[in-house]
Formats: C-alpha cells, structure tokens, sequence
C-alpha cells in the first residue's frame, strides 16, 4: 500500500486512441491495495479495454459498493463519475443510475462479500431484471478488508489462512447470474490478461445485463496452501472453453481459423467477438447446457474461464419497459407535466 | 319488523350524522357503500368516509363509517347513529356502538331473539336475503345486488335523491352498459320495499345543500402520485407494503395517462417494483444522484429497512423523495391502522449525526401540493425529503380543495453546474459552500470529459470529495450539513396559524391528519370558553415562527397521533423549549383522532388549577 500522490507527468510519446486519449487519461489515483493484489490487475485490464475501445470516460459511471474490491473503482477511470455506495447495495443505485440516463456506461464493482453474501439479494435481481450494465465481481473468497473472514463464494473445504475449514457450500455466482437470465456471463481470472481484457470490453459493448466473476487472489488472506482462491490453485485448475478476440466494427477479420474452431457473434453495436473454441462441444448460447457443464466441472474440482453464455438478441430493462430515448434527466417541464388544463379536467371527475 | 322508539327520544337530525356499514370483507359491499357516499356529496353535503379494514383478503370484518356534516366537520366521531348491520360476526359490538336514540338497520331474514337487540335504539329489520333469494338464482348475483338493495332503502329511509344514485350507477358501469339496468332495478326494489314496508323517512335525513362548493373527493395517496407526476418524477421504485401500495399504483396510472409520447407509444417514466424496500431506496438514490427526480412509497416497516440508505444520501448529498404513508406500529404493528409515529425514526434516520427534512401534509390538496414541492426541495437541498402521510389521509376519500397548478412553474433543479459553466472556468467543489448558504454544487455524471467529475461516497471527504480522515476537514463538513439544514428551515412551508376568538394564554401545536379533529374541537372548546391558538406545523426542520408561538403562550397542548408525543420531543430538541409548557394530547389506539377526544383532554387540562397542599390534621 502506498499513501503517495501519483505523477502526473506523461511521456511525451505516449500513444493516444482515437479521441485523442491517452492511457493515462482512463487511470485514477494511485492503488492503496496490498501489493500484488489481483483487483489491481483487473483495474488495468479495466484501464486497458476502454482505452482500446476508445470510450470517452466521462461516459462511463462507475459504481461500486463497500469493501477491497468496491475501493478500486478511485484507481481507475479519473475522469469518470464514481458512486461508491453502501455495502451490497451496488446493483439497486446502479439500477437507478441506468433508469435515470440511459445513454452512459454503467460499470458495477463488487466483491464476493458484497455480491455473494450482504448482497445476494440485490445481485440477483439486477440480473434479472436486464439492466444494461458489466457487473464484475473481484472474486477472492474472502473479507480483505477486515482481516481473512470466508466469504460466501468460499469453497467448502478451503483452509482459512490461520487453517479454519470453511463447512458451508460455497455460491456459484456464474450459475446463478446464467439461471437469472443475464445475457452475458463471464468468468475470468485477475492473473490472466490476455483473457480478461477482451472479456471485458465485449461485455461493456453488451447490450443488457453482462457479468464477469473474476478470480482475483488474496495475497494477504487468501493465497497459501488450502485455499482454492490462491494463484497457484487457479492456474493449475483454470480450464477456459474459450479465447475470445474483441473486434472493432473498423477492424478487419485476417487470419484464417481451420473450421468449427471458431465462431464469430457479432454485438448490437456492430463490433464482433470471434471465439476460438477449446472445448470443442462447448454452445455459449445454450444456457441449460452451459450451467450443466459448470456444474459438472465444479464437481470435479475444475474453474471453468472464458466466455459462458451470451444471448444473441439481447435486450435490457429500458427495452422491457419501452422508456423514451432521451434521458429522463434531460426531460423538462413540457415532457413532464401535464399542465393546468389537465388538472382542471381531472377535478371535474373527482366531484 | 319496526321496533318504535318513543319518537321524542330518537334522533333527529338533518344533514349531521353518522352512518356505518359493518359488512364481511370479500363480498363485494365496498363500491355499494362508496355508491351511498357519493350520491350524498352529490346533494351538496359534505361526507368523510372512512374504510376500517382487517390485514385480510376475505372474510373478516370491515366497516365503512360516514361522517355527514353539513357544517363540514370531516375528522371521525365516536358513536353511530345509523348502524347498517350486514356481519353476524360482529353483531353485538356494532349494537354497542349505537348512541342512544340511535337506528339499527339490520338483515331480518333469519329471527333474531328479542334479547340481542337494545330498547333505546330504533330497529328497522328488512328481509334483504329473503327478497334476493327470491329475485336472484346465482349465489354471487345474491350477494352483490344485497349491497345495491339496501343502499335502495336507506335512499328512501333517509330522502336520499334517487336521480342521484341513478346517475352514479351509470357513470360507475360506464363502458360496462348490460350491468346499469340490473342495478337499477335492485335499487329501486330496495327503495319500493322500504317505501311499502318501512317507516320512511326515519329522524335521520338528508337536504340538498351546497355546502360541498368546489370542493373535490380523493384519496391522499393518489393526490400525492398525481403531486409526483406535476413535481416531475420519472423514477418510482417501490415495495407493496399497506398503506402505501395504492400510492405507487397510481402513479402508474396517472402517468399510463399523462406520460405516454402520443407519437410513438413511449413512457416518460419507469417505475420498478423492487425486491423489497433496500432496492427501492437505492434505486431512487442512484437515479437522483444521476439527475432524475425518483421516489419510493412505503410505511414504516420499510422506514426501518431504508435506515442505511437514508445515511448516505444525508451525508453523500443525494436527492430523495420519500412518501411515508404511516401506520401503526411498532413492529408490524397494526398494518390497516392510522397513527402518526414515525416522525422521529424519519426526523433522525440512519446512524451517526443526521437530521432530515419532512413535510406534514393536513389532506389530498396538500398531498398533492406537498408531493410536488418535495421534488424541488430534494434537489434544492440535495437530501431525502420524507412526505408524512398516513393511513387516514393516505386510504380514504376525502373532501378537499381542487388542485391547481401555474404554468409558468418551473422545476428547482438546484445547484447543477453544467458543462458550459465548467467550460467557462467556474471553480468546482462538491462539497465547496461558495454561496455560504450550506448547499454545494454537483454535476451530473457524464456532464464533462475532463472537468467535474467527483467521486461520490458515504465515507468522510474533503471539499473536492476526496477521502478524507483529518479531524477539520470532518468537522467542517458537518457543521456545513447544519449549515444546509438552517436553510432547509426556511424553504419548507412555513406553519399556518388560526387565532383564536378572544385573546388567550392557551395555544395548541398539531399537524398532519389531525387538521379535521383539531378545527371541530377548537370550535367546540370555544363554545365551552376555552380559547386556543392554533398553529398547524408543516414542515420540519421548524421556522422560528415556531418558537415564538410557543414562547407566546404560558401553555402548548400538543396534539398527535402517537404514543410517545413525537412531534413535542422534536421541538423540545430542537428549539430547546421547557417541556413543562408543552403538554401531551395524544391519541394512538390506532383509530383516527377525533374531535371528542381532543376535547375532553384540553378540557381536563385547560381547567385544572393548582390545588394548595392540603396539611394533614396535627
């Protein structure tokens, strides 16, 4: 952890995107996480996807709700609008952001406690209800911030650094936000970049509730021998069905794939996500058969990574609930209300 | 069966009674009684009534109590003087509640012994099942057309003007035409029987008056939805709690009328029904702090849920608008019951130092000029504003001033510092009190790429809303939200006071549904020489005007509807008042708070002097 205020001088031949950002515009204060902690690398992953993707940031919201993981949304997107709000409670104010401007990116930040335990209840029916957002959960398996406590997404059997064993069964966050109809489900791993990133920008370019759990390590409470959320365990049981590429609408498709290994889906805004497949028999667009597979390999002690389940005509709240396209935070008094007239017309009934 | 009563000693009375149905609940009384109602507002008399119902679907007890007061008195009475008995099961204690002289309209199809009946009370018995049974094959017809039969008796029985009733049975099946005939006809079968059989009319009767003047009938819940719809909410999330549901649904229905785009079939507004009261609130938080104006509904159990949330908008600086239809509590308490008691859980909600503003509405107007208001407030002050409502004016119809709206009004967005403002170079501070007055600016997200964009947390900041620990930066920013809450004291609608007849030393504090019971017993206390001033509290935090009507008088009755005299211990706290001037009048049994109560209670005080010490023999 560090208390210093971050340079802000810039090389001078920094890249910049399109906009004429550079990198360093999508990046926040500087991280007071432990050092080596995977929330910080899914920060830079973060970091990386919108400034590939070209996003203005002040078109991003990004929320969050209390503990490590809803702390890093102050060490990435400086120039976003941030809402760290109360604990578990992230999915209702992002909700309400989203109803209230349809046209921004919301970004949800939250953590295995803050979506698995205090806020299974509000996760699971943001998912349900569609809302267009990328809902990411740094996943560790344990209360950081006050000291190494289990988490609900805790496996059962995992050993507690000071070798308690955890008895109770552990949330599957992935085959719940897949059962509760999210249109886009993910799972990642924070020591994993080339994975994570464009996992991430095809979700923000998702139209609908799109949610990524990523394996994030605890280094301080959570990464010895026993846990089943430590580097070491994820990499020897990653198994990803997937590797996806994220393409631009602008950029072109070049290399050649031998057939049936890959399959291309393109987004409601054009851009297209090419997936090379590994597990061969694997259907992201079979949501009964997705869950039955990751049930099949928890069981066996696997993680299963990379793209899970994405709809192919997806749709989002403000569609379920055919809203105007202007944001209801630019409507004036002439869209709002109905005026004298109308009330004079509505007394004469009430008498 | 007509059991006379010595006519000298039955009521007599013209336009000033009360009539109550008791009646099962399910079986279809509920719109025959609003019939009965309606036609008598319709005559020009004024009429409260008032729905007393059980948590239950059907089966159980219900009645429907109608205060008719040419004289306009619209709190509750005690005591019945028609009672339309249609419930076994309740049977003896609505015999009870008959005044001396009082009339008994009961079903007398099935004899009932001579012994449950009472000889001080008129007994008007009609055959009501024997003559459906006759008239109608089908069990549900039975029913429902026994309700529209007695309403045809008691229309002759009380010179009820049957065109009246005509015309409300045809407005109310507009659309549904086959069913106006068919309940006509039971109207008027009621009414013939009556006229052929009964003793018509009884000492209870009905003039045409025009004592009703402009005035219209509405539910306080809908007029606070419609205050929503004029205020410019888009965002209602919300969790069916009683007495508050009906509040949201029709926020549903009044913008299904007045925010649908007529061109393309779009809504100008979402309302989410929530997964329980925690969504709710933070749905309105975020929308809020997103630049919508969004609103919950809910009573006092979801009060209690909403607590954290209410915290962070306190103290993150966050629009809400927040409807609390009271009922009685604590606990789930008495979910169909009226009281006044979640002032101070409102007043003080969340943990750490907060203080929040509420307004106090009397009836449906101010529901409606209230719900409005809240929205410019919420933004102005950028803090939850509670509407108190309750049980009484939330669920029954009530007569009220019209509405009225000026077109010119425009919505107080507050302080918003637009992209062109930070274009311009104006400085930006969230939490930067440049014009002294404790309210900062804020922008909304998405406002600018690289000027004011802040980071909005429930933990401690500095003026830039940066996390901040220091001792000063903390203590700074609280006094700041002091400073705002001065300033709320006055925005919000100052109190209204009504002198009295003759100068006195006796004032008396109430607010809130109260208004109907407090005004009739000023009135009748006035009668009796006892002289209040009245002051109606509309608002919290409290004007100064408060104070100095208290300090006024050498004493203060305050009147509410609760058991530990809320709204007095948030004067005394606030404005530092002795408490030995404030004295408690307090009803809480979870009926509405009626003028007889009020009465006899100041009386008790109002005349009690101070007795000498009496020293026992030596």
């Amino acid at each position: 952890m560090t208390f210093l205020p971050k340079p802000k001088l810039h090389h001078p031949g920094l890249a910049a995107n399109t906009l004429g950002f550079t990198r360093r515009d999508y990046e926040g204060t500087i991280s007071t996480l432990c050092a080596g902690c995977g929330h910080d690398s899914i920060s830079a992953a973060i970091v990386h996807a919108c400034f590939e993707l070209d996003l203005p940031p002040h078109r991003i919201a990004k929320l969050s709700g209390i503990g490590c993981s809803s702390k890093t949304p102050t060490y990435f997107l400086g120039n976003s609008h941030g809402f760290n709000s109360v604990h578990g409670r992230m999915p209702s104010v992002l909700t309400g952001a989203n109803l209230a401007n349809r046209e921004l990116i919301y970004l949800g930040v939250s953590g295995d406690g803050d979506s698995a335990s205090i806020g299974l209840g509000q996760f699971a029916h943001a998912m349900r209800r569609g809302v267009n957002m990328v809902y990411i959960v740094e996943n560790n398996g344990v209360y950081g911030l006050t000291k190494g406590q289990f988490s609900a997404t805790s496996d059962k059997g995992a050993k507690s650094k000071r070798g308690v064993v955890n008895n109770d069964e552990a949330i599957d966050l992935v085959s719940m936000a897949m059962q509760l109809g999210a249109g886009f489900v993910a799972r990642s791993f924070s020591g994993d970049k080339g994975q994570l990133v464009p996992l991430i920008q095809a979700a923000l370019t998702h139209q609908g509730a799109a949610f990524i759990d990523c394996i994030s390590p605890c280094v301080a409470f959570n990464n010895h021998v026993g846990s089943t959320k430590s580097f070491d365990y994820v990499r020897e049981h990653n198994e990803a069905v997937n590797y996806l590429d994220f393409i631009t609408e602008r950029e072109e498709i070049t290399v050649d794939y031998a057939p049936g290994s890959v399959e291309v889906v393109k987004q409601h805004d054009g851009s297209l996500l090419r997936l090379r497949k590994i597990a061969g028999d694997y259907d992201v667009h079979d949501r009964a058969a997705a869950i039955s597979f990751l049930q099949h390999r928890r069981a066996s002690g696997e993680i299963v990574t990379g793209l899970l389940y994405v709809d192919q005509e997806p749709d989002d709240l403000h569609g379920y609930m055919n809203t105007v396209s202007t944001p209801f935070n630019e409507l004036v008094e002439a869209d709002l209300c109905p005026g004298s007239a109308a009330l004079d017309k509505l007394n004469a009934a009430l008498r | 069966m007509l059991q006379a009563l010595n006519a000298a000693n039955s009521l007599q009375r013209v336009n000033d009674f009360v009539v109550k149905f008791a009646n099962v609940n399910g079986s279809g009384s509920a719109s025959a009684n609003q019939l009965f109602a309606k036609s008598v507002l319709r005559m020009g008399i004024p009429v409260a009534p008032r729905n007393i119902f059980p948590s239950n679907i059907q089966g159980l007890p219900t009645w429907y109590e109608m205060r008719i007061s040419e004289a306009g008195y619209l709190g509750a009475r005690e005591g019945t003087d028609l009672m339309v008995a249609m419930n076994p099961q309740t049977w003896d204690q609505d015999i009870a509640s008959i005044v001396p002289g009082g009339y008994l309209f009961y079903d007398s199809t099935k004899p009932r012994p001579a012994s449950q009946f009472r000889d001080d009370i008129v007994v008007i018995g009609m055959p009501l099942t024997e003559l459906c049974n006759k008239e109608y094959s089908d069990p549900r017809q039975r029913q429902l057309f026994k309700n529209i039969i007695y309403v045809g008796a008691l229309a002759a029985l009380l010179q009820i003007d049957i065109a009246e009733l005509e015309t409300l049975i045809g407005e109310q099946f507009k659309g549904k035409d086959k069913l106006i005939a068919p309940n006509i006809h039971a109207l008027h079968m009621g009414r013939d029987y009556a006229l052929a059989h009964l003793k018509c009319p009884i000492g209870l009767t009905l003039r045409r008056s025009d004592a009703v003047g402009d005035r219209i009938s509405i539910e306080g819940n809908a007029a606070a939805a419609l205050g929503a719809v004029y205020g410019g909410a888009t965002v209602a999330a919300w969790y069916p709690i009683t007495p508050s549901s009906s509040l949201a649904e029709a926020f549903q229905k009044y913008c299904a009328r007045y925010r649908v785009d007529k061109v393309t079939g779009e809504n100008r507004f979402a309302i989410v029904q929530a997964e329980d009261e925690l969504a709710s609130i933070g749905m309105v938080i975020g929308a809020a702090w997103n630049g919508a104006r969004a609103f919950t509904a809910t009573s006092g159990p979801g009060i209690s849920l909403m607590q954290e949330f209410f915290g962070l908008a306190y103290f993150a600086e966050i629009p809400a608008v927040i409807f609390d239809v009271q009922r009685a509590g604590p606990s789930t308490g008495m979910p169909t019951r009226t009281q006044q008691c979640d002032l101070l859980a409102c007043a003080y909600a969340s943990h750490g130092d907060t203080k929040h503003v509420m307004l106090l509405p009397e009836d449906p107007h101010e529901c409606f000029t209230f719900g409005a208001l809240a929205f410019d407030l919420a933004d102005r002050l950028q803090t939850p504003i509670f509407v108190m409502l309750d049980l009484d004016i939330g669920m029954n119809e009530r007569l009220t001033r019209p509405f009225t709206w000026d077109d010119t009004r425009q919505m107080d967005r507050g302080k918003v510092m637009t992209a062109a403002d930070l274009e311009a170079g104006r400085e930006f501070g969230r939490y930067l009190d440049v014009d002294g007055d404790g309210i900062t600016y804020r922008t909304y997200p998405g406002t600018h790429p690289t000027r004011g964009s802040f980071f909005t947390r429930g933990t401690s900041k500095d003026r830039h809303a940066r996390y901040t620990e220091r001792a000063e930066a903390y203590e700074e920013n609280m006094q700041r939200l002091l400073r705002k809450f001065a300033t709320a004291a006055t925005l919000v609608p100052a109190p209204e006071v009504r002198a009295a007849r003759e100068p006195t030393r006796l004032g008396a504090i109430y607010y809130g549904s109260t208004s109907a019971a407090m005004h009739e017993a000023d009135d009748r206390l006035a009668e009796q020489g006892v002289h209040l001033d009245l002051m109606r509290v509309r608002a919290f935090p409290f004007s100064e005007e408060v104070r100095a009507f208290i300090e006024a008088h050498d004493k203060v009755f305050v009147v509410e509807q609760n058991r530990d005299a809320q709204l007095r211990t948030l004067i005394v706290n606030e404005l530092e008042i002795n408490p030995a001037k404030l004295q408690r009048v307090l009803h809480y049994d979870g009926s509405p708070i009626t003028a007889g109560m009020i009465v006899e209670m100041i009386e008790e005080h109002a005349s009690s002097t101070v007795v000498p010490i009496r020293r026992s023999a030596p």
